[in-house]
Protein backbone atom coordinates (compact mmCIF):
# COMPACT_ATOMS: atom_id res chain seq x y z
CA UNK A 1 0.00 0.00 0.00
CA UNK A 2 2.80 2.37 0.92
CA UNK A 3 4.53 1.82 -2.39
CA UNK A 4 1.23 2.35 -4.19
CA UNK A 5 0.87 5.72 -2.54
CA UNK A 6 4.40 6.64 -3.47
CA UNK A 7 3.82 5.67 -7.09
CA UNK A 8 0.59 7.62 -7.16
CA UNK A 9 2.24 10.73 -5.78
CA UNK A 10 5.04 10.38 -8.33
CA UNK A 11 2.32 10.56 -10.96
CA UNK A 12 0.03 13.20 -9.41
CA UNK A 13 2.39 15.67 -7.73
CA UNK A 14 3.95 17.08 -10.90
CA UNK A 15 0.52 18.07 -12.20
CA UNK A 16 0.14 21.03 -9.86
CA UNK A 17 2.00 21.08 -6.53
CA UNK A 18 5.35 20.15 -8.03
CA UNK A 19 4.75 21.23 -11.62
CA UNK A 20 7.99 21.14 -13.62
CA UNK A 21 7.39 24.45 -15.41
CA UNK A 22 5.82 26.80 -12.89
CA UNK A 23 7.24 25.39 -9.64
CA UNK A 24 10.51 23.68 -10.50
CA UNK A 25 11.14 26.25 -13.28
CA UNK A 26 12.52 23.67 -15.67
CA UNK A 27 12.12 23.45 -19.42
CA UNK A 28 11.13 27.06 -19.90
CA UNK A 29 12.98 27.49 -23.18
CA UNK A 30 10.93 25.18 -25.32
CA UNK A 31 7.76 26.01 -23.42
CA UNK A 32 7.88 29.60 -24.62
CA UNK A 33 8.95 29.19 -28.19
CA UNK A 34 6.38 26.67 -29.40
CA UNK A 35 3.24 28.07 -27.83
CA UNK A 36 2.08 30.59 -30.43
CA UNK A 37 -0.36 27.98 -31.79
CA UNK A 38 -2.18 25.11 -30.12
CA UNK A 39 -1.22 22.36 -32.54
CA UNK A 40 2.58 22.54 -32.29
CA UNK A 41 2.21 22.95 -28.52
CA UNK A 42 0.29 19.65 -28.30
CA UNK A 43 2.77 17.83 -30.52
CA UNK A 44 5.63 19.20 -28.44
CA UNK A 45 3.88 18.14 -25.23
CA UNK A 46 3.34 14.61 -26.48
CA UNK A 47 6.95 14.35 -27.70
CA UNK A 48 8.25 15.44 -24.32
CA UNK A 49 5.99 12.99 -22.46
CA UNK A 50 7.25 10.12 -24.62
CA UNK A 51 10.93 11.03 -24.39
CA UNK A 52 10.74 11.73 -20.66
CA UNK A 53 8.95 8.49 -19.77
CA UNK A 54 11.23 6.24 -21.80
CA UNK A 55 14.50 7.95 -20.89
CA UNK A 56 13.49 7.73 -17.23
CA UNK A 57 12.92 3.98 -17.60
CA UNK A 58 16.17 3.38 -19.49
CA UNK A 59 18.30 5.39 -17.06
CA UNK A 60 16.57 3.70 -14.16
CA UNK A 61 17.53 0.28 -15.55
CA UNK A 62 21.11 1.45 -16.04
CA UNK A 63 21.39 3.38 -12.79
CA UNK A 64 23.64 0.88 -11.01
CA UNK A 65 26.03 0.43 -13.91
CA UNK A 66 26.69 4.05 -14.91
CA UNK A 67 29.97 5.41 -13.49
CA UNK A 68 29.28 8.70 -11.70
CA UNK A 69 31.94 10.66 -13.56
CA UNK A 70 30.45 10.22 -17.00
CA UNK A 71 26.79 10.00 -16.09
CA UNK A 72 25.89 13.29 -17.77
CA UNK A 73 27.24 12.09 -21.09
CA UNK A 74 25.46 8.74 -20.74
CA UNK A 75 22.19 10.47 -19.93
CA UNK A 76 22.60 12.87 -22.83
CA UNK A 77 23.26 10.06 -25.27
CA UNK A 78 20.21 8.09 -24.14
CA UNK A 79 18.02 11.18 -24.41
CA UNK A 80 19.51 12.20 -27.74
CA UNK A 81 18.85 8.75 -29.16
CA UNK A 82 15.19 8.93 -28.15
CA UNK A 83 14.86 12.47 -29.50
CA UNK A 84 16.26 11.40 -32.86
CA UNK A 85 13.60 8.70 -33.03
CA UNK A 86 10.83 11.19 -32.21
CA UNK A 87 12.23 13.66 -34.74
CA UNK A 88 12.31 11.08 -37.53
CA UNK A 89 8.76 9.95 -36.68
CA UNK A 90 7.50 13.53 -36.81
CA UNK A 91 9.22 14.19 -40.11
CA UNK A 92 7.59 11.05 -41.50
CA UNK A 93 4.02 11.58 -40.27
CA UNK A 94 3.62 15.25 -39.28
CA UNK A 95 5.90 17.08 -41.67
CA UNK A 96 4.22 20.51 -41.39
CA UNK A 97 4.31 20.55 -37.61
CA UNK A 98 7.87 19.33 -37.60
CA UNK A 99 8.78 22.28 -39.86
CA UNK A 100 7.10 24.70 -37.43
CA UNK A 101 8.87 23.24 -34.42
CA UNK A 102 12.20 23.39 -36.30
CA UNK A 103 15.09 23.19 -33.87
CA UNK A 104 12.92 22.87 -30.80
CA UNK A 105 12.42 19.13 -31.14
CA UNK A 106 16.21 18.81 -31.17
CA UNK A 107 16.36 21.02 -28.14
CA UNK A 108 14.33 18.50 -26.13
CA UNK A 109 17.78 16.97 -25.57
CA UNK A 110 18.83 19.89 -23.45
CA UNK A 111 15.42 20.40 -21.95
CA UNK A 112 16.18 20.85 -18.30
CA UNK A 113 13.13 18.80 -17.29
CA UNK A 114 14.81 15.72 -18.68
CA UNK A 115 18.15 16.21 -16.97
CA UNK A 116 16.42 17.33 -13.80
CA UNK A 117 14.19 14.28 -13.58
CA UNK A 118 16.93 11.86 -14.61
CA UNK A 119 19.25 13.23 -11.94
CA UNK A 120 16.66 13.68 -9.23
CA UNK A 121 14.46 10.64 -9.73
CA UNK A 122 15.55 7.99 -12.22
CA UNK A 123 19.07 7.67 -10.78
CA UNK A 124 17.64 6.58 -7.45
CA UNK A 125 14.43 4.72 -8.19
CA UNK A 126 13.16 1.51 -9.77
CA UNK A 127 11.95 1.52 -13.40
CA UNK A 128 8.18 1.48 -12.73
CA UNK A 129 8.06 4.52 -10.39
CA UNK A 130 10.47 6.26 -12.77
CA UNK A 131 8.10 5.62 -15.65
CA UNK A 132 5.20 7.10 -13.67
CA UNK A 133 7.33 10.06 -12.66
CA UNK A 134 8.23 10.62 -16.30
CA UNK A 135 4.59 10.51 -17.38
CA UNK A 136 3.55 12.81 -14.52
CA UNK A 137 6.17 15.43 -15.26
CA UNK A 138 5.58 15.21 -18.99
CA UNK A 139 1.86 15.77 -18.50
CA UNK A 140 2.52 18.62 -16.08
CA UNK A 141 4.69 20.25 -18.74
CA UNK A 142 2.14 19.62 -21.50
CA UNK A 143 -0.68 21.16 -19.43
CA UNK A 144 1.17 24.46 -19.05
CA UNK A 145 2.10 24.40 -22.72
CA UNK A 146 -1.53 23.91 -23.72
CA UNK A 147 -2.87 26.61 -21.39
CA UNK A 148 -0.35 29.14 -22.70
CA UNK A 149 -0.95 28.15 -26.31
CA UNK A 150 -4.73 28.35 -25.79
CA UNK A 151 -4.63 31.98 -24.67
CA UNK A 152 -2.00 33.02 -27.16
CA UNK A 153 -3.77 31.53 -30.15
CA UNK A 154 -7.25 32.67 -29.06
CA UNK A 155 -6.25 36.27 -28.32
CA UNK A 156 -3.52 36.56 -30.91
CA UNK A 157 -5.12 35.06 -34.00
CA UNK A 158 -8.73 34.49 -32.93
CA UNK A 159 -8.43 30.81 -33.80
CA UNK A 160 -8.05 27.51 -31.98
CA UNK A 161 -6.28 24.62 -33.68
CA UNK A 162 -6.46 26.67 -36.88
CA UNK A 163 -10.28 27.00 -36.69
CA UNK A 164 -11.75 30.49 -36.50
CA UNK A 165 -13.38 30.90 -33.06
CA UNK A 166 -14.08 34.60 -32.77
CA UNK A 167 -17.01 35.32 -35.12
CA UNK A 168 -16.67 37.70 -38.05
CA UNK A 169 -19.35 39.98 -36.57
CA UNK A 170 -16.96 40.88 -33.76
CA UNK A 171 -14.41 42.09 -36.26
CA UNK A 172 -17.05 44.16 -38.02
CA UNK A 173 -17.74 45.96 -34.78
CA UNK A 174 -14.11 46.91 -34.40
CA UNK A 175 -12.58 43.98 -32.51
CA UNK A 176 -8.98 43.40 -33.51
CA UNK A 177 -6.63 40.54 -32.81
CA UNK A 178 -3.99 41.37 -30.26
CA UNK A 179 -0.89 41.00 -32.40
CA UNK A 180 1.31 41.28 -29.34
CA UNK A 181 0.16 37.85 -28.15
CA UNK A 182 1.79 36.20 -31.15
CA UNK A 183 5.19 37.61 -30.26
CA UNK A 184 7.37 35.39 -28.10
CA UNK A 185 7.78 37.81 -25.14
CA UNK A 186 4.07 37.52 -24.36
CA UNK A 187 4.53 33.83 -23.60
CA UNK A 188 6.67 34.85 -20.64
CA UNK A 189 4.01 37.19 -19.38
CA UNK A 190 1.27 34.55 -19.76
CA UNK A 191 3.41 32.08 -17.80
CA UNK A 192 4.00 34.75 -15.16
CA UNK A 193 0.21 35.17 -14.84
CA UNK A 194 -0.20 31.41 -14.43
CA UNK A 195 2.47 31.45 -11.72
CA UNK A 196 0.70 34.37 -10.05
CA UNK A 197 -2.66 32.58 -9.95
CA UNK A 198 -1.12 29.27 -8.96
CA UNK A 199 0.83 30.78 -6.08
CA UNK A 200 -2.14 32.77 -4.85
CA UNK A 201 -3.81 29.43 -4.12
CA UNK A 202 -0.64 27.62 -2.99
CA UNK A 203 0.67 30.02 -0.37
CA UNK A 204 3.50 27.71 0.73
CA UNK A 205 5.20 28.20 -2.67
CA UNK A 206 5.51 31.95 -2.30
CA UNK A 207 9.01 33.38 -2.01
CA UNK A 208 10.04 35.91 0.57
CA UNK B 1 31.84 42.84 -43.40
CA UNK B 2 29.49 39.90 -43.72
CA UNK B 3 30.95 38.43 -40.55
CA UNK B 4 30.60 41.69 -38.66
CA UNK B 5 27.00 41.87 -39.77
CA UNK B 6 26.32 38.36 -38.46
CA UNK B 7 28.14 39.18 -35.23
CA UNK B 8 26.02 42.27 -34.54
CA UNK B 9 22.82 40.53 -35.60
CA UNK B 10 23.57 37.62 -33.27
CA UNK B 11 23.99 39.94 -30.33
CA UNK B 12 20.93 42.12 -30.79
CA UNK B 13 18.46 40.80 -33.35
CA UNK B 14 18.83 37.05 -32.85
CA UNK B 15 19.51 37.38 -29.14
CA UNK B 16 19.41 33.89 -27.65
CA UNK B 17 17.34 34.90 -24.66
CA UNK B 18 15.07 37.64 -25.89
CA UNK B 19 14.38 36.30 -29.36
CA UNK B 20 14.56 32.52 -28.94
CA UNK B 21 14.33 31.94 -25.18
CA UNK B 22 17.23 29.55 -25.14
CA UNK B 23 19.18 28.95 -21.97
CA UNK B 24 16.29 30.21 -19.88
CA UNK B 25 16.64 27.65 -17.12
CA UNK B 26 20.11 28.63 -16.00
CA UNK B 27 19.25 32.21 -16.90
CA UNK B 28 16.45 32.25 -14.31
CA UNK B 29 18.34 30.26 -11.71
CA UNK B 30 21.62 32.18 -11.80
CA UNK B 31 20.50 35.77 -12.37
CA UNK B 32 20.18 36.62 -8.69
CA UNK B 33 23.36 38.70 -8.57
CA UNK B 34 25.58 40.35 -11.15
CA UNK B 35 28.85 38.65 -10.25
CA UNK B 36 27.77 35.04 -10.75
CA UNK B 37 25.78 36.12 -13.78
CA UNK B 38 28.97 37.50 -15.33
CA UNK B 39 30.82 34.25 -14.62
CA UNK B 40 28.16 32.08 -16.20
CA UNK B 41 27.81 34.43 -19.16
CA UNK B 42 31.56 34.28 -19.78
CA UNK B 43 31.52 30.48 -19.61
CA UNK B 44 28.61 30.25 -22.06
CA UNK B 45 30.29 32.67 -24.48
CA UNK B 46 33.49 30.68 -24.34
CA UNK B 47 31.72 27.38 -24.99
CA UNK B 48 29.76 28.83 -27.90
CA UNK B 49 32.88 30.26 -29.50
CA UNK B 50 34.71 26.92 -29.44
CA UNK B 51 31.82 24.49 -29.96
CA UNK B 52 30.27 26.23 -32.95
CA UNK B 53 33.31 26.03 -35.29
CA UNK B 54 33.95 22.41 -34.27
CA UNK B 55 30.38 21.43 -34.95
CA UNK B 56 30.52 23.40 -38.20
CA UNK B 57 33.47 21.35 -39.41
CA UNK B 58 31.80 18.16 -38.23
CA UNK B 59 28.62 19.06 -40.08
CA UNK B 60 30.34 19.98 -43.33
CA UNK B 61 32.98 17.27 -43.53
CA UNK B 62 31.23 14.30 -41.89
CA UNK B 63 27.51 14.57 -41.44
CA UNK B 64 25.68 16.32 -44.25
CA UNK B 65 24.66 14.58 -47.46
CA UNK B 66 27.73 14.21 -49.67
CA UNK B 67 30.06 15.60 -47.01
CA UNK B 68 32.19 12.45 -46.96
CA UNK B 69 33.23 12.99 -50.57
CA UNK B 70 36.81 13.73 -49.52
CA UNK B 71 37.16 10.05 -48.56
CA UNK B 72 36.62 8.98 -52.15
CA UNK B 73 33.90 9.06 -54.80
CA UNK B 74 32.10 5.99 -53.43
CA UNK B 75 31.18 7.94 -50.28
CA UNK B 76 29.59 10.78 -52.23
CA UNK B 77 25.98 9.81 -51.48
CA UNK B 78 26.36 8.95 -47.80
CA UNK B 79 23.98 11.02 -45.68
CA UNK B 80 24.58 10.95 -41.94
CA UNK B 81 22.54 14.03 -41.08
CA UNK B 82 20.18 12.05 -38.82
CA UNK B 83 23.16 11.61 -36.51
CA UNK B 84 23.83 15.31 -36.18
CA UNK B 85 21.92 15.79 -32.92
CA UNK B 86 23.80 13.02 -31.11
CA UNK B 87 27.15 14.16 -32.52
CA UNK B 88 26.57 17.79 -31.55
CA UNK B 89 25.57 16.98 -28.01
CA UNK B 90 28.48 14.55 -27.64
CA UNK B 91 30.90 17.24 -28.84
CA UNK B 92 29.41 19.78 -26.45
CA UNK B 93 29.40 17.42 -23.47
CA UNK B 94 32.97 16.27 -24.01
CA UNK B 95 34.17 19.83 -24.68
CA UNK B 96 32.58 20.89 -21.42
CA UNK B 97 34.42 18.15 -19.62
CA UNK B 98 37.70 19.11 -21.34
CA UNK B 99 37.29 22.80 -20.62
CA UNK B 100 36.50 21.97 -17.02
CA UNK B 101 39.70 19.97 -16.67
CA UNK B 102 41.80 22.62 -18.43
CA UNK B 103 40.41 25.46 -16.35
CA UNK B 104 40.92 23.46 -13.16
CA UNK B 105 44.57 22.85 -14.07
CA UNK B 106 45.61 26.24 -15.40
CA UNK B 107 43.46 28.73 -13.54
CA UNK B 108 42.19 27.49 -10.18
CA UNK B 109 40.79 30.90 -9.28
CA UNK B 110 38.57 31.02 -12.35
CA UNK B 111 37.62 27.42 -11.66
CA UNK B 112 36.58 28.28 -8.15
CA UNK B 113 34.40 31.13 -9.32
CA UNK B 114 32.78 29.17 -12.16
CA UNK B 115 32.89 25.79 -10.42
CA UNK B 116 29.28 24.70 -10.31
CA UNK B 117 28.25 26.30 -13.57
CA UNK B 118 30.76 24.64 -15.83
CA UNK B 119 29.22 21.14 -15.87
CA UNK B 120 25.75 22.69 -16.17
CA UNK B 121 26.73 24.27 -19.46
CA UNK B 122 26.55 20.91 -21.21
CA UNK B 123 22.78 21.06 -20.82
CA UNK B 124 22.40 24.76 -21.54
CA UNK B 125 20.04 24.96 -24.50
CA UNK B 126 21.77 28.08 -25.80
CA UNK B 127 24.87 26.08 -26.73
CA UNK B 128 23.09 23.25 -28.52
CA UNK B 129 20.68 25.79 -29.99
CA UNK B 130 23.64 27.66 -31.46
CA UNK B 131 24.82 24.53 -33.23
CA UNK B 132 21.35 23.70 -34.52
CA UNK B 133 20.80 27.23 -35.86
CA UNK B 134 24.22 27.01 -37.49
CA UNK B 135 23.09 23.81 -39.21
CA UNK B 136 19.84 25.41 -40.32
CA UNK B 137 21.40 28.56 -41.74
CA UNK B 138 24.21 27.16 -43.89
CA UNK B 139 26.99 29.53 -42.89
CA UNK B 140 29.48 30.04 -45.75
CA UNK B 141 32.64 29.25 -43.77
CA UNK B 142 34.03 28.40 -40.39
CA UNK B 143 34.85 32.04 -39.51
CA UNK B 144 31.23 32.99 -39.84
CA UNK B 145 30.40 30.22 -37.40
CA UNK B 146 33.01 31.62 -35.03
CA UNK B 147 31.59 35.14 -35.23
CA UNK B 148 28.02 33.95 -34.83
CA UNK B 149 29.04 31.95 -31.77
CA UNK B 150 30.77 34.96 -30.23
CA UNK B 151 27.74 37.14 -30.98
CA UNK B 152 25.24 34.71 -29.47
CA UNK B 153 27.46 34.28 -26.43
CA UNK B 154 27.85 38.02 -25.87
CA UNK B 155 24.12 38.55 -26.40
CA UNK B 156 23.43 35.94 -23.74
CA UNK B 157 25.97 37.56 -21.39
CA UNK B 158 24.40 40.97 -21.96
CA UNK B 159 20.92 39.66 -21.21
CA UNK B 160 21.80 37.77 -18.04
CA UNK B 161 23.85 40.65 -16.61
CA UNK B 162 21.07 43.14 -17.35
CA UNK B 163 18.45 40.97 -15.68
CA UNK B 164 20.69 40.27 -12.70
CA UNK B 165 21.26 43.99 -12.19
CA UNK B 166 17.52 44.66 -12.31
CA UNK B 167 16.78 41.84 -9.89
CA UNK B 168 19.34 43.16 -7.40
CA UNK B 169 17.59 46.53 -7.39
CA UNK B 170 14.12 45.00 -7.21
CA UNK B 171 14.85 43.39 -3.89
CA UNK B 172 15.60 46.73 -2.29
CA UNK B 173 13.26 49.18 -3.89
CA UNK B 174 10.03 47.48 -4.85
CA UNK B 175 6.96 46.06 -3.21
CA UNK B 176 5.84 43.20 -5.41
CA UNK B 177 2.66 41.21 -4.75
CA UNK B 178 3.67 38.15 -2.77
CA UNK B 179 2.73 35.42 -5.29
CA UNK B 180 4.75 37.16 -7.98
CA UNK B 181 7.95 37.49 -5.98
CA UNK B 182 11.05 35.77 -7.28
CA UNK B 183 10.33 33.85 -10.43
CA UNK B 184 7.08 35.49 -11.47
CA UNK B 185 8.37 39.01 -11.66
CA UNK B 186 11.55 37.83 -13.42
CA UNK B 187 9.38 36.33 -16.14
CA UNK B 188 7.54 39.60 -16.61
CA UNK B 189 10.76 41.64 -16.69
CA UNK B 190 12.27 39.26 -19.24
CA UNK B 191 9.12 39.56 -21.34
CA UNK B 192 9.24 43.35 -21.26
CA UNK B 193 12.93 43.36 -22.13
CA UNK B 194 12.17 40.98 -24.97
CA UNK B 195 9.65 43.45 -26.36
CA UNK B 196 12.24 46.20 -26.02
CA UNK B 197 14.82 44.13 -27.86
CA UNK B 198 12.40 43.68 -30.75
CA UNK B 199 13.10 47.28 -31.67
CA UNK B 200 16.45 46.03 -32.99
CA UNK B 201 14.65 43.98 -35.65
CA UNK B 202 15.71 44.84 -39.15
CA UNK B 203 19.10 46.28 -38.25
CA UNK B 204 21.48 45.62 -41.10
CA UNK B 205 25.05 46.78 -41.43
Amino acid sequence: MATNNKNLSALINPLSKDNPVIVQILGICSCLAVTAKLEPACVMGISVIAVLAFSNVIISFLRNTIPTNIRIIVQLVVVAGLVVIVNQLLMAYQYDVSKQLSVFIGLIVTNCILMGRLEAFAMGNKPWPSFLDGIGNGVGYAIILIIVAFFRELLGSGTLWGVQIIPASFYEQGYANNGLMILPPMALIVVACIIWIHRTYNKDLQEQ
Amino acid sequence: MENLNIFIRSIFVDNMIFAYFLGMCSFLAVSKNVKTALGLGAAVTFMLVISLPINYLLENYVLRAGALQWLGPEYADVDLSFLSLIMFIAVIASLTQLVEMAVEKFSPTLYASLGIFLPLIAVNCAILGGSLFMQQRDFPNVWTACFAGAGWGLGWLLAIVAIAAIRERLQEYSNIPKPLRGVGITFIITGLMGIAFMSFLGIKL
